[in-house]
């Protein structure tokens, strides 16, 4: 790949779909039913009947299709380029996941159908849960959770239920100061009080810190590892024998799951509760924000709290839902989001064990050169090795001549690349958080690099003016909070 | 690039993680797949349910509804750019998605009635659980009066989420498929579904009544089909307008990934969860859009949050948006007044046949309930060998019978002759 190559995107401003409005103009096309055509005032009473239909918006087929794509044309993806997206893992993901997603048998069954024909179904969720168990070294498994921090709240009421069922009242969850953003929120969801640990001068949590915050109070801690800088808490055992001392249970945020793929499983490092983001490590796409799914797997003794239902093997080979005895109850209207846990099955089949591992070794593998590349031009405050992803900083750039993780990140953009992910973790000044993912090459990784010098030796006003080769230049966004336009109808 | 590393060994990438316990073997699963024999798997998998098409004709409902989605929307919204994009975090690079999400916000309000909607939540169950908590937050009051007519699972999935947040959840039993919600009490919200899970047109007057006087928020979780054909949720009075979008471009799907609608008057704006899509300019003056007012987010204000949504449905609102715009303001009357119809016809049809009587005898929009001889789950188990998926079972031995605008007239006279069958 050339590195200055610049993805195709489109400049012209595309007019909303309400300004291409014609009325009278519609692409929609019904079936011929041979229902009798009795009109709206013999359907519905008056006192509920619409005086008007809803405004749409009416377009033909060709200008709605022109419309969309246009505005793709508008759109970075992974398919693409590299998104070396810190903490998001936005990998390249087999085609083959989408096409299996898509197959009239799975994609047109109805969720309440009896168990007798949804064999399949329960089948692939069954087999899914399984290999997830295995991956994560846990023993049951919820996959009703639709994103992972819904997986976050699902750990945390089991957690709760768990404590409760012993008689205990506990009112605290710990949660390292590099933790995601969502942990503290679904704490609070869950009822608890957040307690914050800091991080060590290793970047790593501070178990004398933590030790001194441990009480009868604490419900338990909520911990990623590899962590939000990218390192391996090495201390894990002893943090897991502390916080089960005083009767509390670890929850592992499987955000960064894909670095330890059989090299190492929460299960076998003391967790008690794991979430996956499964479109981060198991090959959902992402989809613009969404759909993801978020299962959560646990430990023998917080099997029976898990929502219902879940798949069920019978002695006769086949299959049934059956609802866990002490439930804590369903989290997702019906089995969570099903295509995206037959993409993840689809690619666990495809990689199989031996490859599940060669994912995490190639995503190691690729931060580390890339760390170890940058860590003359960019400062890393945590200079060690590090798991799938690092964070690096622009202090001193920002210092020599004023240019800021942000301008770096427009820069980038207008270099080919999608940005990383900048101010985060909270706990590191100027933050670039990198993840070139497993599936990018080394010649991207080397322009990737290239890039990130040469804006290193730009200018202020060079960062400042980027980017300049997108659809749009710098986005208003303070404008945006300040004079809220959320639809095209505000604009008026 | 282990040599530039200084490593002779891909093993030593590991070398930070504590050697007694590292795995030393292999994970216990089967080795990797060719393509082709993967193909081969799930499409095996896949056989051994019976989907809905020529083989089992659908008429279940229940929150989950087959409906039509045209060529459009798969070829369109599951293009590249679409699926394999991230949350818009850089603006410039993310107009497509964003304005994709803004068009879907407008066309949801003009839809709900209500000022305010955001890029989506999961579905249905979880957006009900975001309109408590908002309404909870902006009243103070912790008690929520929740409408029998509400999607039991959705109810379900309520009082999961209310066992954290400790919110108190009081059912208010439907009546001959309306709700009578009391006049006395402080609730801080009344909720009802509108349609009901009965496919009753549910007493929504008179809730709005109730809510104005007991100084609660009302929330509503609306059909959107039902959209093209009822006035707005918002008409009536309501804070919260909620819903399941599935029936807008997505297909039956086993329950998801499903499109959690949420929409809200301009007041509660800095409560509404989950993301924003707001317009703006870039530094040329040019029309841009961003999500906005994310200090709501958990990303930002951290413990403080009244929400914990991260990731959302996107590329189902943006299934949505595109269905929604091929329907336009013709089509969604026709779809709604086409489901309307078939609903109408097969109804009369049933109740017709000796023993079934109705359910309820409130006004239905594409679903109804009826109690037959037989119970709603054996009428469904014999009903498969006929062709059909014959509804959904209600609790107390019923059926709920769903028509969308998918049902010919020959496949409803074939169900209900069926029907009289296996009730016999």
């Amino acid at each position: 790949m050339d590195a200055k190559s610049i993805p195709l995107m489109g400049r012209e401003e595309e007019p909303t779909i309400f300004e291409q409005s014609v009325a009278g103009r519609r692409a929609w096309s019904f079936r011929e039913t041979g229902v009798p055509e009795w009109g709206a005032d013999e359907l519905v009473p008056a006192d509920h009947l619409a005086d008007a239909p809803a405004d749409i918006a009416e377009v033909s087929e060709r200008d709605l299709v022109a419309h969309f794509t246009r505005l793709t044309h508008r759109q970075y993806s992974v398919d693409l380029g590299p998104y070396p997206l810190g903490s998001c893992t936005m990998k390249y993901n087999p085609k083959l996941c989408d096409d299996a997603a898509g197959l009239p048998g799975l994609a047109d069954v109805h969720p309440a159908a009896p168990e007798s024909m949804i064999q399949g179904w329960l089948a692939l969720l069954a087999d899914l849960g399984d290999a997830l168990c295995e991956v994560t070294g846990m023993s049951a498994i919820t996959l009703q959770p639709p994103a992972g921090a819904s997986g976050e709240l699902t750990g945390l009421l089991l957690m709760r239920a768990w404590h409760e069922d012993q008689g205990r009242q506990r009112t605290k969850v710990i949660i390292p100061d590099s933790a995601h953003g969502t942990n503290p929120a679904s704490v609070t969801l869950g009822g608890y009080e957040t307690v914050t640990v800091p991080s060590d001068d290793r970047g790593l949590v501070d178990v004398g810190e933590l030790r001194k915050r441990l009480d009868e109070d604490v419900a338990g801690i909520m911990l990623t590892n590899p962590n939000t800088l990218g390192l391996f808490e090495e201390d894990i055992v002893e943090i897991a024998a502390a916080v089960h001392e005083v009767g509390g249970l670890l929850y592992y945020d499987g955000a960064n799951l894909n670095a330890i793929l059989g090299v190492v499983r929460p299960g076998d490092m003391g967790f008690d509760i794991v979430h996956m983001n499964l479109h981060k490590t198991f090959a959902v796409p992402h989809g613009g924000g969404g759909p993801g799914a978020g299962p959560v797997a646990v430990s023998p003794r917080l099997a029976k709290y898990l929502p219902g239902p879940v798949p069920e093997r019978q002695p006769d080979g086949s299959l049934r839902w059956a609802t866990p005895e002490r439930s804590i109850g369903r989290v997702h209207g019906w089995h969570g989001n099903a295509l995206a846990l037959a993409r993840a099955w689809s690619y666990i089949l495809v990689n199989g064990g031996d490859g599940l591992r060669r994912v995490a070794e190639a995503a190691v593998l690729n931060a580390n050169w890339l760390r170890h590349r940058l860590r003359g031009v960019y400062d890393v405050p945590y200079d060690r090795p590090n798991m799938h992803e690092f964070v690096a900083s622009t202090t001193s750039l920002k210092k020599a001549g004023g240019v800021r993780a942000l301008d770096v990140a427009k820069r980038l953009l207008e270099e080919g690349f999608h940005a990383p992910t900048v101010y985060f973790p909270l706990i590191v000044a100027e933050a670039l958080m990198i993840e070139p993912t497993e599936t990018e090459s080394l010649q991207t990784l080397q322009s990737l690099a290239d890039a990130l010098e040469r804006i290193a030796a730009d200018s202020h006003d060079e960062a400042a003016a980027a980017p300049r080769t997108t659809p749009v230049s710098r986005v208003d966004e303070a404008r945006a909070a300040r004079t809220l336009i959320p639809t095209f109808d505000a604009r008026r | 690039m282990l040599a530039d590393l200084g490593l002779s060994s891909v093993d030593e990438l590991f070398s930070v993680v504590p050697e007694a316990l590292r795995l030393t073997g292999a994970l216990d699963l089967p080795p990797g797949l060719s393509e082709p024999d993967v193909a081969v798997r799930v499409e095996q998998v896949a056989g051994a349910n019976r989907r809905s098409g020529p083989d089992l004709v659908c008429f279940a409902g229940g929150g989950a509804y087959d409906h039509d989605v045209p060529s459009v929307v798969r070829r369109v919204a599951f293009r590249s750019e679409f699926v394999t994009a991230y949350t818009p975090y850089q603006p410039e690079v993310s107009q497509g998605v964003l304005q994709a999400l803004f068009e879907y916000q407008t066309m949801l309000t003009r839809l709900t009635g209500v000022e305010i909607a955001n890029a989506s939540l999961y579905d249905g169950a979880t957006a009900c659980v975001e309109a408590v908590n908002l309404a909870v937050a902006a009243t103070g009051r912790s008690e929520v009066w929740v409408s029998g007519g509400v999607h039991p699972q959705w109810r379900e999935v309520m009082r999961t989420f209310a066992g954290g947040t400790g919110h108190e959840l009081v059912d208010v039993p439907l009546v001959d498929g309306v709700t009578r919600f009391p006049s006395e009490g402080a609730p801080g919200a009344i909720l009802l579904q509108y349609p009901n899970y009965l496919g009753c047109l549910d007493d929504i007057a008179g809730a709005a009544a109730a809510a104005k006087s007991l100084g609660a928020l009302l929330l509503v979780a609306f059909d959107p089909v039902a959209g093209g054909l009822l006035r707005s949720p918002g008409s009536y009075g309501a804070d919260v307008v909620v819903g399941e979008g599935q029936p807008f471009g997505t297909p039956l799907s086993f329950g998801g990934p499903y499109l959690g609608l949420f929409a809200c008057r301009q007041e509660h704006v800095r409560r509404l969860p989950g993301r924003l899509v707001g317009e703006t300019v870039d530094t040329e003056g040019r029309r841009a859009y961003v999500t906005t007012l994310r200090t709501r987010e958990q990303d930002i204000r951290r413990e403080k949050a009244s929400s914990n949504v991260c990731t959302n449905q996107t590329l189902i609102a943006v299934c949505c948006v595109i269905q929604m715009a091929w329907l336009g303001t013709s089509g969604l009357r026709e779809l709604a007044l086409r489901c309307a119809r078939g609903t109408r016809y097969a109804r009369e049809a049933l109740l017709a046949v000796d023993g079934v009587s109705p359910v309820a005898s409130a006004p239905v929009f594409r679903e109804f309930g009826v109690r037959a001889p037989v119970a709603g789950e054996v009428i469904v188990e014999r009903m498969a060998e006929e062709g059909f998926l014959a509804g959904v079972p209600l609790d107390d031995g019923g059926l709920l019978v769903a028509v969308t605008e998918k049902r010919t007239r020959e496949q409803i006279d074939a169900y209900v002759t069926a029907f009289e069958k296996v009730v016999k």
